[in-house]
């Protein structure tokens, strides 16, 4: 393999949980060497944080999923000599997150102010919930919390039904990418200039950008929003955009002329009904195009649409996916291996360079685990 | 100077997975010109439509767009090919999203590229990769979150597959051609060599899922099953979702449900000890919840849980967002001007940098509103 694009940056991750660790983990993809500074005794808190009960060693699996390929170092941010210890490793550091709520880095004396002091060229970059002011800077930044009052639990769903959240982390995700972006995006400027830069992101702000479509149309129009009754898929558009049940499964079908719909699957009642209409009368619509597809299955009317060039797909889960000859023909999959834990099969970095797929087998660290090795280049470095 | 000040985009992407990467490097502070076809542009100032419209065009095309120059040509004729690489020449980035070919029938393939410009990030998205039997399939939105799995995680179980409302796979795969290029960059200005950055909308959709998709990978690939009431995550025990209360919803995270037990003055909650079983149990205990909750008002479960530092917020929409201070404070919305002077609101970039919001008044640009400054800065006429 290459040498990878970040080769040689070192970043200390502070923070804890998805949202930080999971821009570490992309910074680590592309070549950092990510150091997670962690509390001695219990470490990140999403140690002990298991989904679907899922262990792996003392840590959970859900960890080991967000923290492979990094480094751990333990330390005491309110001991003095640990403290002056993660100040050397800040002096040759090039990057460091964190997502503590506001005021915890004040506190420690790692602030942007103090670390600019000890290291100019220094990375910041930062992950609230809510930003650092206004009645919610001391919420929880939790990802559901951020779903619910960002609005984005009534994007998805039907209408009049009750708010659904989208079943995942999005919050954390979107706003783990920002935080990469800013990173990445300020490490070319310290190239040309020199200096460092304070990066700020939250997740209620990466949530609204991730609803710009939607806000500004609602800025616009003063109207909310409105799920189609049945088989909603995307408020601002009108039929068929949507899943729909067939005799075999589900199909999912895209934007398309209704005419070319109707024409494909024969279906004559659509006949009816101009282009115009179908954002305008798109619950009727879909209702005809709901009633029609179960009568036959999802291969079926796959073929008479993809004949067409028309936007259509199966709708698949896991099981259906990860067989299929499209699935392997990405070779999504990577085994890790963390020491003396029991391998551990999860994905690989979404991005290619160069043709080449960015993989690495280092499982997640053991809490401390590289304190020594830390501890040596440190002292070669100082002296 | 802005962070990426200096830097030539040129985007040859439609809709909104590729044009939404390159409005964030603007936003960041590079120059985007948007390739458009003459005639017809960007296919999402027309096809891509919601009811509401703003200058004849969606407020879609209006808030992905804004903040880049429009440049229009045929890249089928060779003075339009030959307009579109003097401008490459001096461009740090290509961005493309067509289907596999595309860019290779117009004569703009990566290794033409490369040829006479090898310090070019030649950035691309697809579907489903360039290989595999649905390179040719339309890498659409809704169509990849169908195949990957995603739609059987929203909805209670016995909801049919239910998609996320927002494009989610456009907007991620989006965010992750941004990291590439960016990394690329920086990758560049040591080494002075260009590369060429690829996504899939598909491979962005299942890093989305790593955490889900990885218990699925270690746990013998037993499907997920979605909480059969109240579902906000296949994978976590409750109280973890969205509940209904006599004026509205109420979202519970995390939390102890004998702590919650106790603060709500909901007994049967009590029960329930031992914490394994807020998982194996957990539809028994959402429907106690939700029964229970629906007998106050969200304000009143508010004022009980929020001191205790139960993990809880109100659910809000779009009307009860703006309104409220919180959303406020943020100050995430700004004004954009058109060339005609038309001004629209629209969000802000999310990104802040030394304390500063990102922000920019310059609006989507109008078919071709550039074309003739361009041609004059390249020398193209």
């Amino acid at each position: 393999m290459s040498t990878l694009p970040l080769h040689g940056l070192t970043v200390l991750e502070f923070s804890q949980y998805l949202s930080g660790p999971s821009a570490g983990l992309r910074l680590a993809d592309l070549g950092a060497k990510v150091i997670k500074i962690e509390r001695p005794g219990t470490g990140d808190a999403c140690r002990q944080l298991s989904i679907g009960n899922q262990w792996v060693d003392e840590s959970s699996l859900l960890f080991h999923t967000i923290n492979r390929n990094k480094q751990s170092f333990a330390a005491d941010l309110k001991d003095k000599k640990d403290l002056e210890l993660v100040k050397n490793l800040i002096r040759i550091s090039d990057v460091m997150t964190h997502n503590f709520r506001p005021g915890v880095m004040e506190k420690i004396g790692l602030d942007f102010e103090s670390v600019k002091n000890l290291n100019p060229k220094m990375i910041y970059a930062e992950i609230t919930g809510y930003g650092k002011e206004g009645p919610w800077k001391d919420k929880p930044g939790q990802d559901l919390l951020i779903q619910s009052l960002s609005g984005l639990t009534f994007t998805t769903g039907n209408g009049k039904t009750d708010p659904v959240p989208p079943g995942l982390a999005v919050a954390d995700m979107i706003c783990g990418a920002h935080l990469v972006q800013g990173i990445l995006a300020a490490l070319i400027r310290t190239q040309k200039t020199g200096e460092g830069a304070h990066i700020e992101v939250s997740l209620m702000e990466s949530m609204l950008d991730f609803q710009f479509e939607f806000l500004t149309t609602y800025f616009a129009s003063g109207c909310l929003p409105q799920r189609s009754l049945i088989n909603n898929a995307h408020s601002l558009l009108g039929a068929p955009y949507g899943i729909y049940k067939t005799a075999s499964g589900y199909i999912a079908l895209a934007m398309m002329p209704i005419h070319k719909l109707s024409a494909a699957i024969d279906c004559e009642s659509l006949n009816k009904y101009s282009e115009e209409e179908t954002f305008s009368k798109r619950d009727e619509i879909k209702e005809i195009i709901a009633g029609f597809l179960l009568q036959n299955t999802t291969e079926h009317w796959l073929e008479k649409l993809i004949e067409r060039d028309l936007w259509a797909m199966p709708v698949m889960n896991w099981n259906e996916l990860s067989m299929h000859e499209a699935y392997r023909a990405l070779d999504m999959e990577q085994v890790i291996y963390s020491n003396g834990a029991k391998p551990v099969t999860t994905t690989r970095c979404p991005i290619r360079m160069n043709e080449e797929k960015f993989k690495s087998d280092t499982g997640a660290p053991k809490l401390g685990q590289h304190n020594q090795q830390i501890l040596e280049e440190l002292k070669e470095i100082v002296h | 100077m802005t962070l990426l000040e200096g830097i030539l985009i040129a985007d040859f992407s439609q809709f909104l997975s590729g044009p939404s990467a390159s409005l964030r490097l603007a936003d960041l502070g590079a120059e985007v010109i948007k390739f458009e076809r003459e005639g017809t542009g960007d296919i999402c100032r027309t096809l891509y439509v919601s009811d509401t419209r703003i200058e004849g065009e969606s407020t879609i095309f209006h808030a992905i767009n804004r903040n880049k120059k429009s440049f229009t040509l045929n890249l089928k004729t060779p003075t339009g090919l030959k307009k579109a690489k003097k401008i490459l020449a001096t461009a740090d980035v290509l961005i493309h999203n067509f289907r596999p070919g595309v860019m290779e029938s117009l004569g703009l393939s990566y290794e033409e590229v490369y040829t006479v410009h090898p310090e070019i990030i030649y950035a691309e998205i697809s579907g489903y990769g360039t290989e595999g039997p649905w390179r040719d399939r339309p890498g659409q939105d809704l169509l990849v979150q169908s195949v990957s799995g995603l739609t059987y995680l929203s909805g209670n179980r016995n909801d049919p597959p239910t998609p996320m409302g927002v494009s989610i796979s456009d907007i991620y795969a989006g965010a992750h051609l941004v990291q590439g290029i960016l990394a690329a960059l920086f990758q560049k200005n040591r080494t002075g060599k260009g590369a060429r950055v690829q996504v899939s909308l598909l491979e962005s959709m299942l890093d989305f899922q790593f955490e889900a998709i990885t218990c699925y990978y270690n746990d013998g690939r037993q499907l997920p099953e979605r909480s059969e009431i109240n579902n906000a995550n296949a994978y976590v025990a409750a109280p973890y979702g969205v509940y209904k209360t006599k004026d509205g919803y109420l979202a519970l995270a995390m939390n102890s449900i004998t702590v919650l037990g106790e603060l709500l003055k909901c007994p049967p909650l009590s029960v329930y000890t031992d914490s394994k079983k807020w998982f194996s149990q957990r539809d028994e205990i959402k429907k106690i919840l939700s029964d229970h909750l629906k007998s106050q008002s969200t304000g009143y479960w508010l004022e009980i849980l929020e001191p205790a530092d139960i993990w809880t917020a109100e659910v809000l929409d779009y009307s009860g967002l703006v309104d409220h201070p919180g959303y406020e404070v943020l100050k995430m919305e700004q004004d954009v001007l058109f060339g005609n002077g038309f001004k629209m609101k629209t969000t802000r970039c999310p990104i802040r940098i030394n304390g500063k919001r990102l922000t920019s008044s310059t609006g989507a640009p109008s078919l071709g509103e550039h074309t003739l400054e361009i041609e004059k800065k390249f020398g193209l006429t």
